[in-house]
């Protein structure tokens, strides 16, 4: 009964404290709102409009028209003709064109003879995406006017999109950033939380009273939680608007998952706040997290194309099991009974990371 | 009367910090609803000791207990008796002087029909009621003063640990403070409160001189004044700064402070009429001065303890 009283007086407080401090007030809106439109526009794997230049050395009827049906694909964007391959090097150099095309003088004779490479690619390949671009792009068909059209050989796998027909990259994205903005506001939130009372002299009075470390650890925790749930709920709302990313699974499913997710990572944050001694300090151990957890966890790249040791790592970042979870409810309308290993996992996380917050914490000064 | 009954006591309680002995084998007995001073100049291991007896600190040797409870095994039990004020103010300067105070009565767990009763009460006794809804962050150095020992009080403590509470307060404040402390004694509650100022110190029941973690005297004011190894003489003279000259230049001659148109002068003990022997002393140089032995006050006291302790240390050194 005590305890919860004073389970209570501690989220009053950080409420308290919350609504009276505007900067943390705008975290809680703001980095959602900022990182959702950005990283909802800005991460596009469907590339297109790519700077490209090109010389054509023959300059026929055949190459100006292979040159309008590739500028036609949409993927590369013709910015200038130059006159010479050397020129193309010095653009692709610069950085101002990530691909070039070369067409040589008897570019009419190789293509109709079909024994060797018609035209060149010079591809900025420093970036694997780009350079994946110019695959499909050495893939392209010639058209001969002169010829009647050759039947299209049909290819051996009809591909069929599932869950995403129209190749839009927030639909994957934007699931994926309530676990990232999750984890770098939550993590930071708790992080900060009695690192703050240490540094502004509060904890001195607070653990000379009878309060117990677990009481005022999840004191800390409760109130983060629904804030946590109201980012969620924006995060959805906004994908749903700006994006269209729909919801396929059951709402109560996803907070179901999104529950243990937040706990796991206002535990870890309750850790770090025990290690570090200054705020500073806090934020630099939240990054040392925040990095790999956006990196390798499944959001930017897919879990299953990583070396096995980056995939173990990964199994112990609280956001990879929610990456799996939240994009299985909300893109494929999975249960969540079907995933209850990776829900366990978090469980763990949380508990691991809670316990060991609460014996690190010493309501001594040494 | 019955006899003493007492609230703290510690025993060889040692506290090192690396190579530093902040705190060097303090013993005390700090009888009940008494007030009891620590007196020290900055660094002389006030804070360290108060923070030992909370049971924030864990002694690196030596022993205490707080009515009757270890200082190390049994904190947390020990928790709800004690009240503590520390030195920079440590309650929330973003919540107000209610919200702090109700924040405190919950921690405490002061059961719910008495909270706002208690809050209300505390508000009155310290003159904060017009300030409840105020951030305490925004509040003059004595109204902090004031909500930080209202805090400190609200669950009733029977020990009240007061670290340095006067420090940045006015004189008239302080004044009330110290009522408010007279108060709480009388009710039986037990208060210890570090200070470096003389006034303050003279004030207390009883008081432990501390320099530089060593327990240097320890006595009522008047049993301090009593045991020292000095006579005090006031000097008043036209031209003080002559009769300073001219007394300095004596080596019987213990210390010269000045104060206005005043001379203190200290002589040792051994010295059996020390007026004479400084009248002697300003006739022989042609002064005119009033001269009159005096109790020694809490500042002489305190030169003399620290300096006789630094003469034993040297002669330590030497044998």
């Amino acid at each position: 009964m005590k305890s919860l009283v004073r389970i209570f007086a501690i989220m009053r407080k950080e409420f308290l404290q919350m609504s009276r401090d505007r900067l943390t007030f705008g975290m809680i809106v703001g980095i959602p709102l900022i990182q959702l439109l950005m990283f909802g526009y800005a991460i596009n794997t469907d590339v297109r409009n790519l700077s490209a230049a090109y010389v054509d050395e023959s300059d026929t009827h055949i190459s100006r028209q292979f040159v309008a049906d590739i500028s036609a694909s949409q993927v590369i964007i013709m910015k200038q003709r130059v006159a010479s391959v050397f020129e193309l090097e010095q653009l692709l150099d610069a950085g101002l064109i990530s691909i070039g095309i070369a067409i040589p003088d008897d570019f009419d004779r190789r293509v109709l003879e079909r024994d060797r490479q018609a035209a060149q690619l010079l591809v900025d390949g420093a970036d694997p995406i780009i350079a994946g671009v110019a695959q499909q792009l050495s893939a392209m068909p010639v058209r001969f006017d002169s010829q009647p059209k050759q039947p299209q050989q049909a290819a051996l796998l009809e591909v069929r999109n599932y869950y995403n027909p129209e190749r839009r990259s927030a639909v994957n994205i934007v699931p994926g950033l309530v676990g990232v903005i999750l984890t770098m506001t939550m993590v930071l939130f708790t992080a900060v939380a009695i690192v703050r009372e240490k540094e502004r002299g509060n904890l001195e009075l607070l653990i000379n009273t009878p309060i117990k470390t677990p009481e005022l650890m999840l004191g800390k925790i409760f109130p983060y939680i629904l804030i946590g749930l109201i980012q969620l709920t924006l995060i959805l709302a906004l994908g749903w608007y700006f994006f269209q990313v729909p919801i396929r699974g059951s709402l109560i499913h996803v907070l179901a998952a999104a529950l243990v997710f937040i706990a796991a990572n206002l535990s870890l944050g309750l850790l770090v706040s025990t290690v570090a001694t200054t705020q500073f300090q806090a934020m630099q151990m939240t990054f040392f997290f925040f990095l790999p957890s956006i990196l390798i966890s499944g959001f930017m790249f897919p879990f299953d194309g990583m070396p096995a040791a980056a995939q173990n790592i990964a199994e112990f970042l609280p956001l990879t099991h929610f990456n799996r979870l939240i994009r299985g409810i909300v893109l494929r309308g999975a249960d969540i009974s079907s995933m209850l290993d990776e829900l366990f996992a978090l469980a763990l996380f949380m508990v691991v990371a809670l316990t060991l917050a609460i014996l690190r914490f010493s309501k001594r000064l040494d | 009367m019955s006899q003493k009954q007492i609230a703290i006591t510690a025993s060889g309680l040692t506290m090192r910090f690396g190579t530093l002995v902040a705190v060097d084998n303090v013993d005390l007995e700090i009888e009940k609803g008494s007030i009891y001073g620590f007196l020290g100049p900055n660094g002389s291991g006030k804070s360290t000791t108060i923070r030992m007896l909370c049971g924030l600190l864990t002694p690196s040797s030596g022993s205490a207990a707080v009515m009757g409870m270890d200082t190390r095994k049994e904190s947390e039990s020990l928790k709800q008796k004690i009240g503590y004020m520390t030195q920079r103010f440590s309650l929330y300067e973003d919540l107000t002087v209610k919200e702090n105070l109700q924040f405190i009565s919950e921690i405490y767990a002061v059961p719910r029909k008495e909270r706002k009763r208690r809050v209300i009460e505390l508000l009155d006794l310290f003159k904060l009621t017009d300030r409840e809804k105020q951030r305490s962050g925004t509040l003059s150095g004595g109204q902090k003063q004031r909500l930080a020992l209202a805090a400190a009080t609200l669950h009733k403590p029977e020990i009240l640990f007061l670290d340095e509470p006067t420090s940045a307060v006015d004189p008239q404040n302080r004044r009330d403070f110290w009522e408010a402390l007279f108060e709480l004694a009388e009710q039986g509650t037990t208060i210890l409160v570090s200070t470096h100022y003389m006034d303050e110190a003279a004030r207390c029941h009883r008081l432990a001189i501390l320099d530089e973690g060593v327990k240097v005297a320890d006595g009522s004011p008047r049993e301090l004044g009593e045991s020292i190894s000095s006579h005090v003489v006031e000097i008043e003279a036209d031209d003080p700064n002559r009769a300073r000259l001219c007394l300095m230049e004596k080596n019987e001659i213990g210390s010269i402070t000045q104060l206005g148109i005043k001379l203190r002068v200290m002589l040792p003990k051994t010295i059996s009429d020390p007026v004479e022997l400084i009248n002697k002393h300003l006739r022989e140089a042609n002064i005119e001065a009033k001269t009159e032995q005096v109790f020694p006050d809490l500042e002489d006291i305190f030169v003399s303890v620290t300096q006789q302790r630094r003469k034993d240390e040297s002669v330590e050194a030497a044998a």
